[in-house]
């Protein structure tokens, strides 16, 4: 790891000062991912600005308005919260299938969110792909078994978040805190799909902004939400293919629903397709196989990676049937 | 720019202070700085939980960590988990469980199990695998460790405060 500087900033409003907006500061909350990346000179930050020195990051406070959860606040946090538990159910069984017990119990929601792309060639220190500035992204003619079958191109990550299917899922906002004061939208559209202009980020912050806090609506009468990750390593593994479904029911008849996947495109992936098939509708074992392959029926695999499509129609078949039984 | 850094420190209920470079991870602050080998580097990526240590009640992975970090924190060890009047419960049923064979994962997995039965003195054995998940052992498989941990808990209950 190179040298930095460590910096323990009081205030939250300190922040975007300290990080400037030259990419050589960065933030370090659990610093699981980051210093991972540090290690293996993938980042080599000058300063590291680091949020737990500031209180009361990590609260998660219920109002009339819904749910808001301090960026802070770690994974084992919101996986043990009562009212997550009940109410946001896709979340805490999202927080509770990161990682490892020992990193869910540093990891944060908001490094969680922002966390880093797990492309073998992103993360070898020797490779120069398009994610760090190079020219070619080479999973495109590499090994590309984990790579992305959605919105891909010029590169093709996925994105690692298990808590992001289900924070868009659930329809949570986000606020951001940046030079300019803060602000606060759709968490859906915090992330972005890599572009030949900027292959580089997964989301939208600029160098100087961080996540502040996540907020979550109240949640509708006779919804129910979960997340189910399928990974090759059961004790702990990065999701092969992920859902977050959030249903809203009566009788076996699918009012309004939300179905994000993960672990498929370099962004949370909204399948509009299986929504639009059971939306309205009265789910069967039929419509449930209907909604797999309209989910898929865009999927562009790439020479390793045809079995995603497979486990992404099953997975959303398997979701809507158990959403009404 | 990076000068050492002074921290202030308790472990294993004994204040320590030391001095480190922010880029040390609390493992090599341990190993290297305190002589505290206990903690061992298996992945140091966060892989293999061979480093695990307890921070304010909660294990963590110590090469995640740095050094700088453990300002103002209580921590654990493996060094602390034996009294002079003997070992731990955990430690005697691994033991005699042989739940160890080169015994490179046995502090993390102690440390580990250690908060386990301290949070939930009679897991099941589906809630120890779970508990365990972030430890990897690569000679003695699963079962026996497994084993001496629900072994400690239906022999001593509760008393595994160490
Ligand atoms: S050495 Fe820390 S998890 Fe492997
Ligand atoms: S005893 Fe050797 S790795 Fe577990």
């Amino acid at each position: 790891m190179e040298k930095f500087s460590y910096i323990n900033p009081a205030r939250l409003e300190q922040v975007p000062g300290l990080l400037k907006d030259d990419w050589q500061s960065k933030v370090i909350a659990g610093g699981t991912d980051l210093l991972g990346e540090m290690k293996d000179y993938i980042e080599s930050p000058k300063r590291l600005i680091n949020l737990k020195s500031i209180p009361g990051l990590d609260q998660i406070s219920a109002d009339d308005g819904g749910l808001t959860i301090g960026a802070m606040a770690t994974l084992t946090d919101i996986t043990e919260h009562s009212e997550i538990q009940k109410n946001y159910t896709a979340l805490a069984e999202a927080a509770g299938v990161v990682a490892s017990p020992q990193i869910r119990n540093v990891g944060t929601l908001g490094g969680n969110l922002c966390q880093r792309p797990r492309c073998w060639y992103y993360r070898d220190p020797d490779t120069d792909c398009l994610k760090k500035g190079g020219n070619m992204c080479y999973a495109l003619s590499g090994l590309n078994k984990y790579n992305a079958i959605f919105g891909g191109g010029p590169n093709y990550i996925v994105h690692p978040s298990d808590t992001a299917p289900a924070l868009v899922a659930l329809g949570a906002e986000v606020t951001i805190l940046g030079a300019g004061g803060q602000r606060t939208i759709p968490l859906e559209n915090f992330f972005i799909l890599p572009t030949v202009a900027n292959p580089y980020r997964e989301n939208i912050l600029e160098p100087n902004e961080i996540i502040t806090q996540i907020h979550l609506p109240k949640p509708i009468a006779n919804t129910t939400s979960f997340y189910i990750k399928l990974r090759e390593r059961s004790s702990f593994d990065f999701a092969l293919v992920s859902i977050a479904g959030v249903f809203q029911t009566q009788g076996k008849k699918c009012q309004d629903l939300s179905l994000i996947l993960g672990g498929v495109a370099p962004a949370p992936w909204r399948s509009n397709e299986a929504e639009q098939v059971l939306r309205g509708q009265v789910i069967s074992d039929d419509l449930g196989e209907r909604a797999g392959k309209a989910a898929v029926k865009n999927a562009d695999p790439m020479s390793d990676n045809a079995y995603k499509v497979t486990l992404t129609q099953n997975l959303v078949k398997r979701a809507a049937v158990m959403a009404v039984s | 720019m990076s000068r050492k850094v002074h921290v202030q420190t308790q472990i294993n209920g004994e204040n320590v202070e030391f001095l480190c470079e922010p880029r040390q991870s609390m493992l090599e602050v341990l190993r290297n700085e305190l002589d505290l080998t206990g903690a061992k580097e298996g992945c140091n990526n966060g892989n293999c939980g061979a480093c695990t240590i307890i921070v304010e009640g909660r294990p963590v992975n110590s090469c995640c960590m740095l050094g700088v970090e453990a300002e103002g924190k209580e921590i654990q060890t493996i060094e602390g988990v034996a009294t002079p009047e003997g070992l731990h419960p955990l430690q005697q049923k691994f033991l005699e469980h042989a739940a160890l064979q080169c015994g490179i994962c046995t502090p993390g997995f102690i440390m580990n199990a250690k908060v386990l039965l301290e949070t939930n003195p009679n897991p099941t054995e589906e809630e120890v695998r779970f508990w365990l998940a972030g430890n990897l052992c690569r000679c003695t498989g699963y079962d026996k460790i497994i084993r001496a941990v629900l072994d400690t808990t239906e022999t001593t209950g509760v008393s595994t405060n160490g």
